[in-house]
């Protein structure tokens, strides 16, 4: 990717390491490009607003000292310009185009009994110290296997909804489904969330 | 009474609309007598804090990271 700083008037020697690592560039766009496609369901619709998040950051790029900062940036950006995309292109994506369709008769049924009640060995345990828990890196490892072992439909209608932060109307908007169908994949996100979580890592698994 | 498949899907909604008066009243009085939906409950806000701390770089801040060393020495 060629990127010009010429106009900011910054000599290579004041820029900043990361903006010549390449391979921290290239990881980060692509994660970006993983999570617009996600969000999207289509390819160049996400490297659009992938290039314009990037581009838009790179504007400021110098402001940021710290890959970390940088990244954060970047991915504000590339939230604004998805959920843009999103709210353009009302029902645009009928329901039977998004992967996994209905794998999602799901586990939920196993965490309750047939009265709806907490398997004995399902039941919620309080979890230990989540402010300890979010300055470590090695939970943040345990959080994007669990993120990502959501299925399809269900991990994106919750990124939607925590990570890019769409009311659950516009949710429904985007992706033509009722605020029930909706409700119920954002209650199954959690539960499973939630349990990996637990058992990977606040209750089961060590914390160091 | 309310059941705990029930109790867990009014405090996932609850997360995303107000609940009306005679949820709030009938979840409040399953979660009194549930330990588990207690925790679920709690959990829920956590999520919350974790998926925000997450979209703000948090992951990338967070300690025994190497990166975040080398960006620190600089």
């Amino acid at each position: 990717m060629a990127l010009s700083f010429d106009e900011s008037g910054v000599r290579s020697s004041d820029e900043i390491a990361w903006m010549r690592d390449a391979a921290f560039l290239e990881t980060l766009r692509r994660q970006m490009l993983k999570f617009a496609t996600q969000q999207l369901s289509d390819t160049h619709l996400a490297e659009d607003a992938v290039q314009e998040a990037f581009i838009g950051a790179m504007k400021n790029a110098q402001k940021f000292a710290g890959r970390a900062a940088f990244k954060t940036w970047v991915f504000a950006i590339l939230k604004n310009k998805i959920a843009d995309a999103l709210r353009q292109r009302h029902r645009a994506v009928e329901v039977s185009q998004l992967p996994y369709a209905d794998d999602e008769e799901d586990n939920a049924h196993q965490l309750f009994d047939h009265r709806g009640f907490w398997q004995a060995d399902e039941q919620p345990k309080a979890w230990m110290e989540p402010e300890t828990a979010i300055k470590n890196a090695q939970f943040w490892r345990v959080f994007e296997v669990c993120l990502e072992h959501l299925p399809g439909r269900q991990g994106r209608v919750f990124m939607m909804r925590e990570f890019i932060e769409l009311e659950t109307n516009e949710i429904c908007a985007a992706l033509g489904l009722t605020v029930s169908n909706v409700n119920v994949m954002l209650h199954r996100a959690r539960l499973r969330l939630r349990k990996c979580l637990e058992k990977n890592w606040f209750v089961e698994g060590e914390s160091c | 009474m309310l059941n705990c498949r029930d109790a867990t899907r009014l405090m996932s909604e609850a997360q995303d609309r107000p609940l009306r008066w005679g949820e709030t009243i009938s979840l409040k009085m399953h979660v009194m007598m549930c330990s588990g939906c207690r925790h679920f409950g709690d959990q829920m806000h956590v999520l919350r804090r974790i998926v925000r701390a997450y979209a703000d770089g948090a992951d990338e801040s967070a300690t025994t990271s190497q990166r975040s060393d080398q960006d620190a020495a600089r």
